[in-house]
């Protein structure tokens, strides 16, 4: 069979979906670690944003990927939303959806559009201002200056807010889309009762955590 | 078991002429209905009670009305077979119900089981799926080997046990927010995928019969997993991740 035939199955979008998930899992643990530095020490916080920002690795190679991963990950979602839909044109009058499945697995395109939205004010919160400074008004470096621009931004009740909302509903997403991913590359197996936990604990962990770090500044400065 | 009597049940039932016809929901009043009799018997009395009136009976699908052939379907009060799980329409019994009761009965909905008539749809697609390469190809010349005589590990041959239970009713489908056949293509593809007898045509079968369930319409899994909740002979999610493995390594080999 073809080749492009295969790229083009069912299955190769679910492994395509799910290695952009993974992906986009990672990313977000390690920017929870980061983050997590702001609330113990400001000088700590300072100097990895320093880094991250500056390291041609990061900017010029991990970014791209970054983003890449993000647009088709969302692209793909919406596609492969729309394709499920059209495989049942006529709907049923009673369908009792919780009877068999969570609410986080039937609505990975809510909670998903809910965090793109997310991600909408949180570029331009942090990274278009951010990108300005740094490539088109190139201004000076001024390592010390990421703190204040994070504490700054949750000054705003409403933002602190629309940051908590935004991380409950990935946390649904992530409750679904860690233990989904795995099934999708096919890994089913004896780790699999221990890996659901972990998944769930990720879930939780990492989404409530960025939600105590947009408290703590918030009520802090 | 509490003693049997009688329920009145109202029913809204899918009435379609044909597959062009446009359909709606009927109201039904069906009195005297036993506790005993099965979900099936139901809707033949509702059907005696209709040619008396000389009315169209209703049509749906049933054959063994014991669980094994896969022929009845029915999507009862929102759920594919019914309340009940790990059970067949023909298997759920109206002690499952109370006196007053309301119950909707739809058929399967899915673009690739498109309605015949009223509750009955056509499965064929299923069938295509399974003619692509659910199967093993046999010397019949006269050599052919007894199966038994092929050492087979206990845990695979289960395992294909398992998977090979599949009746091809198609709850998983009708019950899947997406409409994907994953499951039942995971079982079929399962069942010879662990058996060294479907090692030899393991590669073409994954890649063909994917191609097919595709071809034919069918949604794509996102891993709720609903319809193994709601198949009546327990297939596992196992085999969906069992049968992305074999196609991931499949399309690497063709
Ligand atoms: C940091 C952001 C995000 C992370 C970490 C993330 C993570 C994941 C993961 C791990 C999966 C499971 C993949 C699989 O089942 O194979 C997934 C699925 C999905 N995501 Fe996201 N996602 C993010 C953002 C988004 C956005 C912005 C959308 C926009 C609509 C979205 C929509 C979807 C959809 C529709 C699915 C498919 C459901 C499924 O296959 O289970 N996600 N996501
Ligand atoms: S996998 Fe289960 S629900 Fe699906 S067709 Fe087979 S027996 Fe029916
Ligand atoms: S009629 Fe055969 S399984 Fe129900």
């Amino acid at each position: 069979m073809a080749k492009s035939t295969m790229l083009k199955s069912s299955i190769a979008k679910k492994v395509a979906m799910a290695l952009s998930g993974l992906f986009l899992m990672l990313f977000l643990a390690q920017h929870f670690f980061i983050n997590m530095t702001s609330v113990f020490s400001p000088d700590t916080f300072n100097s990895i944003s320093h880094f991250m920002g500056n390291n041609p690795l990061v900017q010029y190679v991990i970014q791209p990927i970054l983003i890449v991963g993000v647009i088709f990950h969302f692209i793909m979602g919406f596609t492969l939303d729309l394709k499920n839909r059209n495989a049942r044109p006529v709907s049923y009058v009673k369908f009792d959806g919780a009877a068999n499945s969570s609410w986080a697995s039937r609505n990975m395109i809510i909670s998903g559009s809910v965090v793109l939205a997310f991600l909408g004010l949180h570029f331009y919160d942090f990274w278009f201002p951010e990108m300005i400074y740094k490539y088109v008004d190139v201004n000076a470096l001024e390592p010390t200056r990421y703190f204040h621009e994070l504490a700054e931004k949750f000054e705003s009740p409403v933002r602190t807010g629309l940051y908590c909302f935004s991380f409950l509903l990935l946390s649904l997403h992530l409750w679904h889309g860690f233990n989904s991913s795995f099934q999708s590359v096919g890994a089913n197996n004896k780790f699999t009762k221990a890996s659901h936990k972990f998944g769930y604990a990720f879930a939780i962990v990492i989404p409530f955590g960025f939600i105590f770090i947009a408290l703590f500044h918030h009520f802090n400065h | 078991m509490s003693a049997a009597k009688n329920i009145n049940i109202n029913l809204k039932i899918w009435r379609q002429k044909n597959a062009k016809a446009k359909g709606s929901m009927e109201t039904y009043k069906l009195d005297n209905v036993s506790t005993a009799s099965s979900f099936l018997e139901m809707l033949d009395q509702l059907n005696e009670e209709l040619v008396n009136e000389k009315k169209e009976p209703v049509a749906f699908d049933h054959d063994c009305r014991e669980g094994i052939c896969g022929m009845c379907s029915l999507y009862i009060n929102g759920r594919a077979h019914g309340p009940d799980t790990g059970t067949t329409t023909c298997q759920l019994h109206m002690r499952k119900f109370n006196d007053g009761d309301t119950i909707f009965i739809e058929p399967w909905r899915s673009k690739a089981f498109p309605v015949v008539k009223d509750l009955v749809v056509d499965r064929s697609s299923f069938d295509r799926i399974q003619q692509a390469g659910g199967f093993v190809s046999v010397n019949t010349s006269g050599n052919t080997i007894d199966a038994n005589a092929t050492p087979i590990n206990k845990g695979d041959a289960d395992k294909s046990f398992e998977a090979a239970a599949c009746i091809g009713c198609g709850a998983c489908v009708a019950t899947c927010k997406n409409g994907s056949a994953m499951l039942f293509v995971g079982a079929k593809v399962s069942q010879y995928a662990l058996l060294p007898q479907g090692k030899v045509e393991a590669t073409e079968r994954v890649l063909n019969m994917v191609r097919q369930m595709d071809e034919e319409g069918f949604g794509n899994c996102t891993n709720t997993g609903a319809c193994e909740v709601e198949c009546p002979k327990g297939i596992s999610l196992e085999n969906i991740a069992r049968m992305n493995r074999e196609y991931l390594s499949a399309s690497l080999k063709g």
